[in-house]
């Protein structure tokens, strides 16, 4: 019998070559989308989020061109729960969150694996660019893909082996431009779904309405300098983010930057640009493919966002947290996202970022 | 794959008596009935046969129906149709909490509109109490709008004596029959309504073609303007080919309704027997007795039911599960919400609905196929092994 495959589905030209791929190597694959988010309030049209009511559709017509079934799954309980209410709940503390990581993680790595139990399936595909090597005795490792271009394993570093065993990436190891070339040749649409840049559940024009809309009440406080010393006022924490220049409202000698939020005091602390370096962060809530950190001190080279172009650092495992020591200072290290570590091309795991040092 | 269909209240295969009956109009039949000369005279004596066939299924007049393109449209023309003519009167309207997405949402379109309206609760085996109704008439109701069977549930409402009702008050009363027409007898004579809504594609017919029964001497506006076409009550050249087919659809079921549907009970009694002797933890959903023949609404405790679905549909097996939200996916019924079940239980929900055509193996086979996906799922279900582990 043939092997059952859920592949998650969002229409565009990557996931699409990335079922297509599957069901030429003889599995039995099942289009899947999942349904997290109630797009009926979107009043203004979305293109680049992972799962708009149009990119569904796209990705109906695909899996009818490959004539296999495609099923909606509705996950917006578990979304509301793993996704959203983190978010707002990180919002509020002060830290810029990455909702995408978590989406990841709970939603498309989580309960799709589930859902692939109920469906008999043995494991999901996506569209992701990142290479998964399977190595004897069934251990896993991640690593990026070769078109840095398109990389996205700095949003996977949560996924450990036991998982990516059963989890399949088939356009992962390509450059763009051959797999645009597949869908080419195969007759499928070559719709590009943008890289979702924004919060694709956001769904109107600013953060503050959607987290005010969710309880989180604005309120006005003080910018204050590393000392202390009061600025000037700002209208709420949720409006700024580290490393923030823009809309601050302060007139000053030299240009300020956001460098830091204490969500406790409602205090934006304000600096010059060398205020904005960081020399190291504290890493919490880690993980690593392996299962376990190569050793409690090593080196890695980390990405403290998404487009970091990586530095190396010293790191030391402690209590479950990551300290992590740049070789040279870095802008914009933002509590609330994500540091990913990486020996080479290898991703080794990573964390949630607690707080730089400075 | 073998395939058993037992989703009959979403669409039915079409009769292949239906099928001889539209031939002629895909070829030399193409004239169109408004035409005076030799190509539309046929095809209008076509359109006003069927007319016939159907006022004689439901016992009305012919000119008592008006064509639409499905039973959607017709809910809109009896709501919106009253509505629009009588608002001076009054802008008070009766539904229910459980009515079909086509008279829920024309009514909240209506709300939007200054209209007042009251959603009449159903208990909890999803039944609207005449009660309620009677409560909620006011000195400016002028409608009162509860459907005859639900889609879901297959719960019967009744709908005479809250038809008595709203006469006595001297409201109009519309009832969407979508669901209940073809399955249980509606004598449009005896029955106390004014506006009747059907379909074509529930009883074997084509889909794009649904009918309104207004009472003679109601006056409604248009919802469609346009020609003169059904008397001015609704534009459009006629879906000749759609109302040819529900003609000869509801005049086969004039002849051999009680027969097929009392096969299609013993087989719907059967199903719903071995289910809930072989499967512990299931629930009823709806009436036990006042419910369609070919309805049955289960609740597979511990199991979602889009896993159940899903499973049921790779095994060939088609039936449908709570309501289909825009994207496709399936969430928690607002029918069995409002009739108060359990939402875990509401999200477990399945509706099976059999019809013409259905035999004793396929009900076998779907018991059996059930049987082992509920067990697979419960399995791997955390609440089952904890209900499992307390007992």
């Amino acid at each position: 019998m043939k092997k059952r495959i859920l592949a998650a589905m969002s229409g565009g030209v990557d996931s699409s070559v990335a079922a297509l791929l599957l069901q030429r190597e003889g599995f039995e694959v099942i289009g899947i989308s999942m349904d997290l988010y109630d797009f009926s309030t979107v009043t203004r049209n979305r293109p680049g989020t992972c799962c708009s009511l149009d990119d569904l559709y796209d990705a109906r017509r695909v899996c009818d061109l490959m004539g296999i079934p495609y099923y909606v799954l509705n996950l917006r309980d578990e979304f509301r729960r793993e996704v959203i209410d983190p978010f707002v709940k990180e919002y509020s503390s002060g830290r810029t969150p990455n909702p995408c990581i978590l989406c990841n993680e709970y939603l498309k790595f989580r309960a799709l694996l589930r859902k692939a139990d109920e469906l008999g399936a043995e494991g999901v595909a996506t569209g992701h660019y990142a290479v998964i090597r399977r190595g004897e005795k069934g251990k896993c490792r991640l690593f990026a893909s070769p078109d840095a271009s398109k990389d996205q394993s700095y949003f996977l570093y949560s996924l450990d082996s036991e998982r990516l065993e059963r989890i399949r990436f088939p356009v992962g190891g390509m450059m763009k431009s051959e797999v645009r070339r597949i869908a080419v040749e195969a007759g499928l649409p070559v719709f590009e779904k943008k890289e979702s840049q924004d919060v694709c559940f956001v769904t109107d024009d600013s953060y503050t309405a959607f987290l005010s809309r969710k309880g989180i009440q604005e309120k006005e406080g003080h910018f204050v300098d590393r000392k202390g010393n009061i600025l000037g006022e700002h209208r709420g924490i949720l409006r700024y983010t580290v490393g923030q220049r823009k809309g601050l409202g302060i007139a000053a000698k030299e240009p300020l930057y956001v460098v830091a939020i204490d969500a406790e005091r409602n205090e934006v602390i304000l600096g010059r640009e060398d205020e904005t370096l960081a020399t190291g962060a504290i890493v919490a809530r880690t993980s690593f493919v392996a299962g376990a950190p190569p050793a409690s001190e090593f080196g890695a080279t980390v990405k403290v966002r998404y487009r970091h172009p990586g530095v190396p650092a010293a790191i030391r495992f402690e209590g479950g947290k990551l300290s992590v020591r740049f070789d040279a200072p870095q802008r914009s290290v933002t509590p609330g996202q994500a540091l990913v570590l990486y020996d080479g091309n290898e991703v080794l795991g990573g964390g949630w970022i607690e707080c730089a040092s400075v | 794959m073998r395939k058993v269909y037992l989703d009959h209240n979403a669409t039915t295969p079409v009769h292949p008596e239906v099928k001889g009956a539209i031939a002629p109009f895909l070829s030399e039949m193409f004239g169109n009935p408004s035409s005076i000369h030799w190509a539309g005279r046929g095809v209008r004596k076509a359109v006003e046969d069927a007319r016939q066939e159907i006022a004689a299924f439901f016992g009305c007049q012919p000119l008592e129906i008006v064509f639409t393109s499905s039973g959607t449209e017709s809910d809109n023309l009896a709501i919106k149709g009253i509505a629009y003519r009588k608002g001076n009167a009054g802008k008070h309207m009766i539904t229910s909490a459980v009515e079909h997405p086509a008279v829920i949402n024309t009514c909240k379109f209506l709300e939007a509109q200054g209209y007042r309206v009251t959603y009449a609760p159903v208990n909890r085996q999803g039944i609207v109490e005449p009660d309620s109704v009677r409560r909620a008439i006011a000195k400016d109701t002028i409608l009162v709008s509860i459907m005859h069977a639900n889609n879901e549930t297959g719960c019967i409402m009744p709908v005479a004596e809250i038809g008595r009702i709203a006469r006595e008050a001297g409201v109009l009363m519309h009832t969407d029959a979508v669901q209940a027409a073809g399955k249980i007898p509606i004598d449009w004579k005896e029955l106390p309504a004014d506006l009747l809504t059907f379909s074509g594609h529930k009883v074997n017919g084509l889909k794009g073609i649904g009918g309104l029964i207004a009472r003679k001497g109601i006056e409604m506006e248009a919802v469609l303007h346009g020609g003169h076409q059904e008397r001015g009550r609704r534009g459009g050249t006629e879906n000749v080919m759609g109302i040819v087919a529900m003609g000869k659809a509801f005049s086969l079921l004039r002849e051999g309704m009680t027969e097929e549907v009392r096969e299609t009970r013993r087989l719907r009694d059967k199903f719903e027997k071995a289910l809930f002797e072989r499967i512990p933890d299931l629930v009823l959903n709806g009436h036990p007795t006042e419910r369609l023949p070919n309805t049955v609404n289960i609740s597979f405790r511990f199991v979602e039911g889009e896993a159940m679905l899903l499973n049921l549909d790779m095994v060939g097996i088609a039936c449908s599960s709570g309501s289909a939200c825009t994207s496709g996916s399936l969430e928690a019924s607002p029918i069995l919400m409002a009739m108060g079940a359990d939402p875990v239980d509401a999200q477990g929900a399945l509706r099976f609905s059999l019809g013409r055509g259905n035999t004793d193996e396929e009900i076998e086979y779907a018991v059996d196929a059930t049987e082992v996906i509920v067990d697979k799922l419960r399995a791997m279900s955390p609440l089952f092994r904890r209900e499992a582990k307390a007992r």
